[in-house]
């Protein structure tokens, strides 16, 4: 029998299913399950009182990350209610078998950098984790998506989840970034265009020849903010670029299992006449670098575009949120975005914090100062991608320019840390999240891609990365 | 274990703002608590308390008069959306929330809320708007919850059908989780690994990096 044209998420759903009853939603198996201290403590407590092991602690891996300061790691973390969450994580995973990557560990690091980096993220494969980001690890051709605290607990006491069938959106990118424009500004472009509610209820599948064209840690970036755009989880089909990135790594197949690898990865991909829920394209040669101007992922505009006039909005709610997010920025209806004075530049996170964002920010910066007015904090995504950016001389790079070049960390994306905007203060980053108060109470956020990020840290305010000199060099740089 | 969930008869909250996220609903350095201990004050923090914790003028609608105690939430379009943070159901439910009503949710957060008896209800626009315009008329209008029956009862004596995902919702009146009915299906669990070998072994290089 001719088996059905079947979508990239529908294989991997296929193939998960464990049990499923009439009415109820589908035991789906997890094949990775990565855990951090913030949304884990509950998780084991309840298995504690229950009585209940951790079913498979070997498909299970634990890092800290949200709540860890990015100073020095000789330093204390002072801190005590984040000193003993960590501490807690570590009594966890000792108590119940599960492999952890905590401070002072090579392998610590924010843990959707981790994953794929160690070579735990694969193609085809249920990947979970108690943070709205596991969306990252689409990138391979993974259906990966964040849970609650709750759900953590019953996929350590089970290996599995209760789960609906998500329906599909097709994002199709087409044609080619111009120089300065990247993935972060395809991502931000597309939440723009439908909003922070626009995937609810549906899983995100990137495609198109400026997908294609894209390395994995681009790809990553893209399918880190499908959250933003309301999608549990975005993916793109694993291709060469894919395996390149993968073989050799900690944990991929090795040998003979590596061609068998292949061969099923390469099985993974949307067949032909296999059909979407929803479409969305997008065309990448006519987008600007993106900056976000309010308080959602969703406002966002062109760089060189003007801040949008409430009255011109289509309908009463969409005003009152307009006027409510520029009166939270203190932005002006109708003002140039680009010239915006900053306070704080942020590169870092798990959007934009592995080695080649760093690259490109290095590049930016080689031979330049940052702005007077300015604090730019540098932030590697992991205690690995610390040691090759220094390897490669780039902290002496960003030492020079004035920056701070710090420990990894998830730092100034969420703000419990340490690492904060004071009252007021802007912020471009290349995070994630511009809600209010997101980066430290009464901070405002610009969200933008490291290339505008560094831009914006030597004009001291919002500045357009294609007027960097040399910017057709700069841009190619990156890697992986 | 959660209680069944029975009626919820209450008076209403309205919170009319699309959008609403999850940083806003617990800001972030709340989520250092290893329990679940006093989530309820950290609820709308920064909507609620200035820097030194005395209450922003005017007040946040949960601390006006007449409001502590109530139990329904009228609230804007996809309430929920940011972070997986089940902290914020935890802290809606130690308020004291047992249901909300909107035109829609974010996914993880509508997750969160079914596992912490906190209904989230889903009405067509039509529908909210005639609900948050007979709160305007009576803001201390009581509605009836009966989620056995999937109706809102409005004071008018008329009841609103809802949908809600069938197998959450008998979660719910019985007061059982979804953690018992998993490890109830074990042996369908040890037949799909057994067919299924592993992925990954994530001991291994954790072994030989020394932790």
């Amino acid at each position: 029998m001719a088996q059905q044209a079947r979508t990239l998420v529908e294989k991997i759903w296929d193939e998960h299913v464990v049990a499923q009853d009439d009415g109820a939603p589908a035991v789906l198996a997890v094949d990775l399950h990565l855990v951090h201290e913030v949304t884990s403590p509950q998780a084991f407590t309840g298995l504690r009182e229950r009585g209940l092991p951790v079913r498979h602690p070997e498909r299970t891996v634990a890092t800290a990350d949200h709540s860890v300061p990015t100073t020095p790691r000789g330093l204390p973390i002072l801190d005590q209610m984040a000193a003993a969450q960590v501490q807690q994580l570590t009594v966890n995973c000792r108590e119940f078998g599960v492999p952890l990557h905590g401070l002072g560990d090579p392998g610590q690091g924010i843990v959707h950098v981790i994953g794929p980096q160690l070579g735990l993220t694969q193609p085809g494969m249920t990947i979970v984790c108690g943070d709205s980001h596991t969306s990252t690890h689409g990138a391979f051709g993974a259906l990966a998506f964040g849970i609650g605290t709750s759900e953590v607990e019953m996929v350590l006491a089970t290996q599995t989840l209760l789960q609906r069938k998500p329906r599909t959106y097709e994002v199709r990118v087409d044609g080619r970034l111009a120089p300065g424009v990247s993935s972060k500004d395809i991502i931000l472009a597309l939440i723009a265009r439908i909003g922070v509610g626009g995937g609810t209820g549906h899983v995100f599948e990137y495609r198109g020849e400026a997908i294609r064209a894209l390395t994995m840690e681009q790809r990553m970036t893209i399918c880190n903010m499908s959250i933003e755009g309301g999608a549990r989880a975005g993916l793109i089909a694993p291709d060469d670029t894919t395996f390149e990135y993968l073989h050799g790594r900690a944990h991929a197949p090795a040998g003979p299992a590596w061609d068998q690898a292949v061969d099923a990865w390469r099985r993974l991909p949307t067949d032909d006449g296999a059909t979407f829920d929803r479409s969305e394209v997008i065309d990448a040669s006519a987008l600007e670098p993106m900056v976000t101007y309010g308080t959602n992922p969703g406002m966002g505009i062109p760089i060189t575009s003007r801040v949008p006039d409430p009255d011109a909005a289509s309908d009463p709610a969409a005003r009152r949120a307009l006027e409510h997010a520029l009166g939270y920025m203190d932005l002006r209806p109708g003002q140039p975005i680009l010239g915006q004075p900053v306070d704080v530049v942020f590169i870092g996170s798990c959007t934009n914090g592995r080695i080649s964002d760093l690259r490109l920010a290095a590049a930016a910066l080689k031979g330049r100062h940052v702005a007077a007015n300015v604090r730019m904090m540098i932030v590697p995504g992991s205690d690995e991608v610390k040691r090759e950016a220094e390897a490669e001389g780039l902290d002496e790079v960003f030492r020079a320019a004035g920056a701070e070049w710090r420990e990894a960390g998830c730092s100034m994306c969420i703000a419990m840390n340490g690492d904060q905007l004071a009252p007021g203060q802007y912020a471009v980053s290349t995070s994630n999240r511009n809600f209010e108060g997101r980066q430290g109470k009464g901070g405002r956020t610009f969200l933008a891609s490291p290339l505008t990020a560094a831009a914006s840290a030597i004009a001291g305010a919002v500045a357009d990365p294609r007027r960097l000199p040399g910017i057709e060099a700069v841009a190619g740089i990156g890697g992986r | 274990m959660p209680e069944p969930y029975g009626l919820c008869r209450s008076k209403v909250v309205p919170l009319l703002v699309d959008n609403v996220d999850t940083d806003q609903i617990v800001p972030a350095r709340f989520l250092k608590v290893t329990d679940k201990a006093g989530l309820a004050d950290a609820l709308f923090r920064d909507w609620r308390f200035d820097e030194s914790g005395c209450f922003l003028e005017p007040l946040f609608v949960l601390d006006r008069p007449g409001m502590a105690g109530r139990q329904i939430l009228l609230v804007g379009d996809n309430f929920g959306t940011g972070s997986s943070r089940e902290h914020a159901p935890w802290a809606l439910a130690a308020w004291g929330i047992r249901a909300a009503i909107s035109t829609g949710y974010a996914d993880i957060f509508r997750n969160n809320a079914l596992k912490n008896g906190v209904l989230p209800i889903v009405v067509d626009p039509e529908t909210h708007a005639h609900i948050a315009g007979l709160l305007e008329d009576d803001p201390d209008a009581e509605l009836t919850i009966d989620l056995a029956e999937q109706g809102i009862l409005l004071p008018d004596g008329t009841t609103i059908e809802f949908d809600v995902d069938t197998f959450a919702r008998l979660m719910l009146l019985r007061g059982t989780d979804e953690l018992g009915y998993l490890l109830n299906k074990t042996s369908a669990i040890d037949a799909w690994e057994a067919a299924h070998p592993a992925r990954v072994d994530t001991r291994t290089e954790a072994a030989s990096s020394g932790s």
